[in-house]
């Protein structure tokens, strides 16, 4: 950490440097401080990163190779944790690197989460009470760009790094050391998006679409935004790059595609989205920058830009963005309701293809963002048919979900399934109001308003959101070892329920009714509504209160987990809790599909040093009556 | 299920969701809109009751550790329910393209207004009377043709009662293909607020403008009004006169 933050200083200095040389020899001032360019500190907020990776240890192994040097297979790369130390450095374990991820979204989830809690405390009453006009639309802006690019787009790659190599029986991913620089680019954006709080003319506030003319010409904060969204997208398409090869070609033996758990379906669509869409939202936040600070001219429409053109790049994205934002949770769901439900996935096969059929299309929808945008008018048939299409896959998921349910022995003592259960629910209304949104007629109206808002939000919280908590509680124990609380969850699940239905159901009314989005205040006739949102606002975010709490202390001191608490099938829950550094002695051989339920004898993997025989059903919790002892399946520690 | 649904609708029909009604496209688009809460909610009781049936019905008893069926699927019902909703979404966007095409039908005699917006301001213009105004007065069951420009960034034109709503763009040298005519009917005097629905900056949250909607002799009246005014502080005589039915030249 000590050479990395060293690094950090010297990478700044050096573009500071750099900037100050080739200003003064080009005769030009060597602060430039009006307008929106400030090279002096954006080549800083560039080289600085950089440096601290470098410092990090992240490029070691690849420079001394380039060198032609002999490489040291463990220099600065770190695998498996002995304390918790080793969450701070590079660390090459997939297990150690989701864990990571995992805690560092959630600190910005957090971070969000407050900065929406001031939004809701000020928009709580008509008129201005905490905050000015211009620091709210820099709250509104900086909590959609933290929540979308360092909390949920991360947060499955954090969760699907440590299931998925296990799920799939490899040892690890199939490119270590880009997985660890993937993470450490993540704070990295975090902290860019949360620096902007801290320049000349506050954080960026162009709202996190960032439309062009008006985030061309916004003062300092914006580059921040700008840069930010490649650091965050750099880790995501690494990611996704380490997801496609290890699923590709690290599979265990028997693992055909068509017995490969939906999570690992789900991923692999996430990550072939990620690997296509995120190179556009990169290139378009560059020719704002490029706007900002060398003079260009993509978006400038005095000169010949073309202003709509920004939302064409942006949304080419930021379309596919809300899938790669939901996709990995629909893979969590069909895990916890088949295990939860003790039954297969109901039409498994269309589940997979259903994940590939939303691939395809969701390239095609961008432009339903952009219905009252001034674009082409003809484009926005077609555009229409396209969005509601898409509607189909989502459906026929929620409808195999649905079946699962039936003719099950429903379980419903994991926080898991409850937050999978909730889900269903309210990701049908975020759903049905998409379909809404996606008629040009309604979102006339209602575009750019807090139907809109609503929207999203039972989409990305009761969505995403919802199926985030399902991951993590019902991963915990095979991740920590332990056992949280479930009285707790269950209090935390009832109270974001409540809290989130009766901050955002209300939100669609007032859309309707006439108030816009992106407002930090509005017509009094709305005043009633906004108070109770604000209220159920405040529920929701004490409820993430009894969350962290839970997650910690049982963290640090809950009762301890066997193996295979849920008795799923998957290979994940055939090793111990917490799995082994290597996580296997010897690669497991699959046998059959992965959710064989209710088939006497059915087996998905047979680990080394098992027969095939069905073992005996385990207690939850070590020690506790019932079933065989506690004792883990699956390869023994070194 | 279907109960459900029946009365789910009837209890959601009850509403005006989308508030006042003052031009003639609110009726098919509300029209739209409240058939899409009668099939929202066909769609939302099959799920509720599905999942709290199965809550109910197959909810594990304590002590059970057996698995449930092992049932894959049921090709039939797949394809029914790929094959059926792909149906209603296809039917859903044509009932929506008949109501777009309906509300931008231009009609032959609509009257065009030049709408300027600006941070943090509206600037309305009437290029068949040469009045230039930062309130929006127009003559009732007249169609407007709205002729939308910014002059710095983007911002959005829309009456909640009008529902009709499009961004104004700033646009460049070439001229930019931008499709920014919108036509609207208001058919309800009274006094209404644009309001900008697109985030413009500090200003956006209160950027609005005075619109109010009357009759033809009362806007002429205001058209004379606007015209005499614009005459006496530039001291020369006003533009040509404006809309149908007014009779001679202005002040």
């Amino acid at each position: 950490m000590g050479r990395a933050g060293l690094g950090f200083l010297l990478g700044s200095a050096f573009g500071f440097g750099l900037v100050v040389a080739l200003r003064a020899i080009s005769g030009l001032e060597i602060f430039q401080t009006e307008d929106t360019g400030y090279p002096h500190i954006i080549v800083p907020a560039i080289t600085g990163p950089l440096g601290f990776l470098a410092g990090l240890g992240a490029f070691d192994y690849w420079l001394r190779w380039a060198a032609g040097k002999p490489t040291i297979p463990e220099d600065h790369s770190q695998h498996g944790a002995y304390s918790w130390k080793d969450y701070f450095k590079f660390n090459t374990d997939h297990k150690v690197i989701g864990i990571q991820y995992i805690v560092t979204t959630f600190f910005f989830f957090l971070v969000g989460g407050l900065i929406a809690m001031v939004m809701r405390a000020e928009l709580a009453q008509p008129g201005t009470q905490i905050v000015d006009p211009g620091i709210f639309n820099g709250l509104f802006s900086t909590h959609a760009a933290i929540m979308i690019f360092v909390f949920v787009i991360p947060v499955f790659a954090g969760i699907a790094n440590y299931v998925l190599p296990l799920m799939i029986g490899a040892p690890d991913m199939a490119f270590p050391r880009l997985n660890a620089l993937s993470f450490w680019m993540l704070p990295i954006a975090g902290i860019l998006f949360l620096g902007s709080f801290l320049v000349p003319g506050g954080a960026f506030d162009a709202g996190w679409t960032g439309y062009a003319p008006l985030s061309t010409g916004a003062p300092l904060g914006q580059s921040f935004f700008n840069l930010g969204v490649q650091f965050a997208g750099a880790s995501s398409v690494a990611t996704a790059l380490n997801f496609l090869v290890t699923i590709i070609t690290m599979r265990a033996p028997g693992m055909t595609f068509w017995r490969m758990p939906l999570l690992v379906w789900a991923n692999l669509s996430t990550s072939l989205l990620v690997v296509a869409a995120t190179p556009f939202i990169a290139g378009v936040q560059f020719m704002v920058l490029f706007d900002r600070a060398l003079g260009t001219n993509f978006f400038q429409a005095a000169f010949g830009g073309d202003v709509l053109s920004y939302q064409h790049i942006f949304w080419f994205y930021s379309h596919p963005a809300v899938y790669i934002m939901m996709l990995p949770g629909f893979g969590i769901v069909s895990e916890v309701i088949s295990t939860h439900a003790r039954k297969p996935i109901f039409g498994y096969r269309l589940m997979a293809l259903a994940l590939i059929g939303i691939v395809v299309l969701s390239y095609t929808v961008w432009a339903h963002h952009m219905f009252v945008s001034g674009m082409f008018s003809w484009l926005r048939v077609p555009m229409m048919i396209t969005t509601l299409l898409i509607a189909v896959p989502t459906g026929i998921k929620i409808f195999s979900w649905l079946g699962t349910l039936f003719n099950s022995v429903l379980h419903l003592r994991s926080t898991a399934m409850l937050f999978a259960l909730g889900f269903i629910v309210t990701f049908v209304v975020g759903g049905i109001s998409g379909v809404m949104l996606g008629m040009v007629p309604i979102d006339i109206h209602v575009s750019d308003t807090y139907f809109v808002v609503a929207h999203i939000h039972f989409v990305l919280f009761g969505g995403s959101v919802f199926t985030i908590f399902a991951g993590i509680y019902h991963w915990f124990p095979k991740m920590t070892g332990r056992m949280y609380d479930e009285k707790l969850g269950r209090v935390h699940f009832y109270l974001t329920l409540v809290g989130m239905l009766g901050t955002f159901v209300p939100m669609h009314w007032v859309g309707m009714e006439g108030m816009p989005r992106r407002v930090a205040d509005y017509a009094a006739q709305f005043g009633d509504w906004n108070l109770v949102i604000s209220i159920a606002s405040f529920a929701l975010g004490i409820a993430q209160l009894i969350f962290l709490y839970n997650m910690i202390v049982s963290w640090k001191w809950g009762p301890r987990a066997t193996a295979n608490p849920w008795r799923a099938k998957t290979i994940e829950w055939q090793v111990s809790s917490p799995p082994p550094v290597f996580n296997f002695d010897e690669i497991p051989r699959v046998v059959g599909g992965p959710y064989e339920f209710g088939v006497p004898g059915a087996r998905h993997a047979i680990m080394p040093g098992e027969e095939a025989e069905v073992k005996p059903p385990e207690p939850a919790v070590v020690g506790t009556a019932g079933g065989g002892g506690g004792s883990p399946g699956g390869g023994s520690s070194p | 299920m279907l109960a459900l649904t029946a009365v789910q609708s009837v209890v959601l029909l009850q509403f005006d969701w989308f508030g006042d009604a003052a031009s003639d496209e609110s009726g098919p688009i509300d029209t739209l809109f409240d058939v899409m809460i009668v099939l929202s909610s066909f769609v939302f009781s099959i799920v509720i009751v599905m999942l709290g049936y199965s809550v109910w019905k197959y909810r594990a008893k304590p002590g059970d550790e057996s698995d449930g069926e092992p049932i894959h699927g049921n090709t039939k019902l797949e394809i029914a329910w790929t094959v059926i909703p792909t149906v209603i979404v296809l039917v859903g966007a044509a009932y929506s393209w008949i109501v777009l095409d309906d509300i931008e039908a231009q009609a032959d005699d609509r009257m065009p207004v030049n709408v300027t917006a600006q941070q943090f301001k509206w600037t309305f213009e009437y290029p068949d009377s040469g009045v230039t105004s930062d309130e929006l007065h127009v003559p009732v069951d007249r169609q407007l043709e709205l002729h939308l420009t910014a002059l710095d960034v983007i911002h959005a034109f829309w009456v909640p009662e009008w529902r009709i709503k499009r961004d104004l763009v700033p646009s460049g040298l070439g001229g930019d293909e931008i499709d920014n005519e919108v036509v609207v009917t208001p058919d309800t005097e009274g006094s209404y607020s644009v309001v900008c629905t697109e985030l413009c900056g500090l200003g956006h949250a209160t950027m609005r403008a005075p619109v109010i909607v009357e009759s033809q002799a009362e806007f002429d009246q205001w058209t004379r009004e606007q015209q005499s005014a614009a005459g006496e502080s530039s001291g020369s005589s006003g533009g040509a006169s404006g809309g149908n039915g007014t009779s001679g030249a202005s002040g």
